[in-house]
């Protein structure tokens, strides 16, 4: 009996089929619960801005650069990777996991130096994520304008 | 009571964007690095024809906090720097909104790849 060997879409349709309802619900409430409760840092932390009197414009800057320093500090403790094991995307979506993808190969490429190993290798995920998102704002942007100038 | 329900909404709005991802990694063959990519552009989209704003000031921090919400900043500093400034304003408006965020990981992550040492991957 010789079985021929499975492509990878077969493969992937085998084990989505093979894959119990139940830990499928499982991941999504993983990830609903973490994510929700980063979230839920963000928020206060958002409270907190506002109570040292932080405006409309740096606040949320204040915000997202606290939750970037726990991203980080968790990533480089080794906590951060744990999170992401159990939760999955809610721990990667946030932007927290956003600095765990700076942090983290820059850990992880030390040994190539600090300056091809470390400065690169900070940009291995926020490389792409910049260049697509720098990118499409400057679309909107330029989109902007054109609309704006003919419209008025 | 007031604090209580943005939390609530922060809580629901930011852990169903998150169902979106695990959505994508479950269900998709995209790796983790084509999903962030493709949420933020996402949310320069959303933003731009109007959709995010909305859900920005209804969630609070359940919208802004997900990579969306980093499109989204890209896309409103784009927009508010053309009214200020015309043309030009497309290439300024998006880093200038999020400098704070990007050189808080370049710096942060430099740190920490300089203080901690390589983990065994659990």
């Amino acid at each position: 009996m010789s079985r021929q060997p499975l492509t990878p879409d077969e493969y992937h349709e085998l084990v989505s089929k093979l894959t119990p309802p139940s830990r499928m619900l499982r991941g999504y409430w993983r990830a609903f619960w973490v994510g929700g409760l980063i979230c839920c840092i963000g928020q206060a932390l958002t409270l907190w801005a506002q109570q040292l009197n932080l405006g409309e414009v740096t606040a949320p800057m204040f915000t997202t650069s606290c939750l970037i320093f726990l991203g980080t500090t968790l990533t480089g403790i080794g906590v951060y990777d744990r999170i992401g094991k159990y939760a999955g995307a809610g721990s990667a979506i946030p932007v927290t996991g956003f600095a765990n993808s700076v942090a983290a190969p820059a850990i992880e490429f030390q040994r190539e130096g600090a300056v091809m190993g470390v400065g690169a290798r900070l940009f291995t995920l926020a490389g792409p994520v910049l260049a697509y998102g720098i990118g499409a704002s400057v679309i909107v942007g330029v989109v902007y304008w054109l609309v704006r100038g003919w419209v008025l | 009571m007031n604090t209580l329900w943005m939390f609530l909404k922060a809580f629901v709005v930011g852990g169903l964007i998150c169902d979106i991802g695990q959505l994508l990694i479950m269900r998709t063959k995209l790796t983790n690095a084509r999903i962030l990519v493709l949420f933020v552009v996402s949310g320069v989209v959303l933003t731009a024809v109007g959709v995010y704003k909305p859900l920005a000031d209804f969630a609070g921090a359940g919208a802004t906090v997900p990579l969306t919400g980093f499109g989204y900043s890209l896309a409103m500093g784009a927009i508010e720097a053309v009214n200020r400034y015309g043309l030009i304003g497309a290439f300024v408006g998006g880093i200038t909104r999020t400098a704070a965020g990007i050189t808080a990981a370049v710096v942060f992550g430099l740190i920490n790849a300089l203080v901690f040492k390589p983990h065994a991957k659990p």
